[in-house]
């Protein structure tokens, strides 16, 4: 039912297509297929176990699936590429921890993720031009974080890792984030503020969010893609899926 | 461009390291070689050898810290790139020997005369110019660990697996030197060293400007590993020893960046090997033993790692203590000694002697706004 409609291919920047890959033998992603359109948001649901983590080591290079189809910008197979390449491409990505690096300072850290040449020589002699020192400063501003830009990353609070790791993904500027679980472990003001956050991140980026708050879901106004054991269980705007008897069943009655 | 890689964001703790290696460099070889040996202030010659062996050992400290301390990679093995370094320089100064060596052969050694053969290996040809010789102290560890980096760090393995086959290739070179057909003068190695560019290797002066040069070269080892942690590419580094698939992500290459700091680490631990090898006059397979190895990662952990100063300080601090226990009555202690000072750093001071120092210093000049009576510290 969720076969992608003649043509997808060329206008996505995200085609997944039949994937399916399985770990001795269990079978954590089946016959998945998934279609980003440039500059679209979209959050994926699914209970604990549904694929969704696994689906973003798929995008990210991290593990190789079985059989399918993965292709960015239409024409880019990222099966045939490593971790580094993928990155490089314009493919983000934020951990469900919160991973930044403890012993860098926050504007440190938002230097590493800057988009930039990233071989040995350049990094060896790099440095720090005006326009990227901007760059640097408007997204400490962006995440609220300017005034800590000094203070090591390790100091900060959970919230505010999630924020300063999604400002490194600002700050790579890829064409697509991945947010793993952005809202986890915030209080509500904070989740509130994130929603706002990556609403605005949306204006001139390709977005996927994974989350369990509905919540955070509902403020984000979404189309909301459903993932069980692996596959596709149904696809549309967040109050035709929560209407769904198969997803309520699996996973929104429990 | 070199210069400006080189004394990039330059700190109080470095401007100190520099000013005291290069003191070091240009006062102790003069009160060697000008002061009365009665003086107070004469440093003798065997006091300045045993220090410059100190230094070649704060050399390698640095070069491993750099890898350690830095990148996260616990090379068990370092000792194997340190003891190619003074390989390189043995073959050097054995074919400076000429027709001077027990048997009077002009070409061979006496160890391959002994062995009966009747021409050089091919891999000694060239040693007996010393540019060649200096190319060869830095191309073969750097050589070898490029290629073991290589494979290791692409099929990432890190951790204590890479730390166990650090240890396995220094033992198999152990072994592998020990014998007497690999031509490189078996267990006992490459000694008897009679001239350096024309200089007695015995001769005061050559031992004073050997000190001097030690202190040179670590200096420079010192500011380009400094060079290379406080550039970017150190930040990548850090990142990667912290969080390392993390730094993949952000779409760094981080088998290419360990492979970088692996060879230059490398290249550091032969030029001290070979500043070493003259200064003790013999080069032998126990070089290779995997305790050497593991003693220098004692020195940078009792130093401080992550510092590079700190290495350094730990190697000069360790072996000094080295020197005065195996000296005396408690002699047959010093390995209980040298394990107990480890377990007792990790336990109480798992910054090293420098971070402690550091941070007691830090905490001594807080105050110091406060109560006025307390005279400021003399800097």
């Amino acid at each position: 039912m969720n076969a992608p409609v003649p043509g997808a291919l060329t206008s996505s920047l995200l085609y997944l297509d039949g994937v399916s890959v399985s770990f001795d033998g269990f079978k954590a992603i089946r016959g998945l297929s998934l279609t980003i359109a440039p500059g679209e948001m979209r959050a994926i649901i699914g209970p604990n176990g549904a694929g969704k983590t696994t689906m973003m080591d798929i995008i990210t290079g991290k593990t190789k699936p079985d059989v399918g189809t993965v292709m960015f910008g239409g024409t880019v197979d990222l099966t045939k590429l490593d971790e580094a390449a993928i990155a490089n491409l314009g493919i983000g990505r934020k951990f469900q921890k919160p991973t930044v690096f403890d012993f860098h300072t926050i504007e440190d850290n938002i230097l590493l993720a800057l988009k930039s040449k990233r071989t040995v020589g350049k990094t060896l002699f790099w440095k720090t031009e005006g326009p990227q020192q901007k760059r640097i400063d408007d997204i400490l501003g962006i995440v609220k974080l300017a005034d800590k830009r000094d203070r090591l990353a390790g100091s900060l609070s959970h919230g505010q890792k999630q924020w300063l790791e999604i400002g490194m993904l600002l700050a790579q500027d890829p064409k697509l984030l991945l947010v793993d679980e952005p809202a986890a472990g915030m209080t509500d003001g904070e989740t509130a503020q994130t929603a706002v956050l990556l609403k605005e991140i949306a204006q001139d980026h390709s977005v996927i969010v994974v989350e369990h708050d509905m919540g955070f879901i509902r403020e984000l106004g979404v189309k909301v893609t459903v993932l069980h054991e692996g596959s596709v269980l149904a696809e549309g705007p967040l109050d035709q899926v929560s209407a769904n008897e198969r997803v309520v069943e699996v996973y929104l009655g429990r | 461009m070199i210069t400006r890689f080189l004394l990039q964001n330059m700190d109080r703790r470095a401007g100190v390291f520099l000013a005291i290696v290069l003191g070091l460099a240009l006062l102790v070889p003069l009160s060697n070689l000008l002061l009365p040996a009665g003086s107070f202030l004469h440093v003798p010659t065997s006091t300045m050898s045993l220090w410059g062996k100190y230094l070649c050992y704060a050399l390698l400290a640095i070069s491993l810290d750099l890898v350690w301390g830095y990148c996260g990679i616990l090379s068990l093995g370092h000792g194997a790139f340190f003891a190619l370094g003074g390989y390189a320089m043995g073959m050097y100064l054995m074919r400076q020997i000429g027709s001077r060596g027990v048997y009077g052969n002009p070409i061979l050694p006496d160890f391959m005369v002994f062995l009966n053969w009747q021409e050089l290996p091919w891999y000694w040809w060239g040693f007996s110019s010393f540019p060649f010789a200096m190319l060869m102290v830095l191309l073969v560890p750097g050589l070898l660990a490029f290629v073991f980096g290589w494979f290791a760090f692409r099929s990432r393995v890190t951790g204590v697996y890479l730390s166990i086959i650090t240890q396995a290739l220094t033992y198999a070179l152990l072994l592998a030197f020990f014998r007497n057909d690999m031509g490189f003068g078996g267990n006992n190695g490459l000694t008897d060293f009679k001239d350096i560019l024309g200089f007695n290797v015995q001769a005061q002066g050559t031992r004073a400007a050997l000190f001097s040069m030690t202190c040179v070269m670590l200096a420079a080892g010192f500011l380009i590993a400094r060079g290379i942690v406080v550039s970017k590419l150190g930040k990548v580094v850090i990142a990667i020893r912290d969080a390392e698939s993390r730094t993949r992500f952000l779409g760094y290459r981080v088998d290419r960046f360990k492979l970088f700091v692996f060879t230059v680490s490398a290249c550091m631990a032969g030029v001290a090997g070979a500043l070493y090898v003259p200064q003790v006059g013999i080069i032998n397979p126990s070089e290779f033993a995997p305790a050497n190895s593991i003693e220098t990662v004692i020195w940078v952990a009792v130093g401080g790692r992550g510092t590079l100063v700190g290495a350094a300080l730990g190697a000069v601090v360790v072996n000094w203590a080295k020197t005065v226990f195996t000296s005396g009555f408690m002699a047959p202690y010093w390995l209980f000694a040298l394990g107990g000072l480890f377990v007792v750093v990790t336990l109480f001071l798992p910054k090293g002697i420098l971070g402690t120092a550091e941070a007691l210093w830090a905490r001594r000049r807080k105050p110091e706004v406060a109560p006025a009576a307390e005279p400021a510290p003399a800097e």
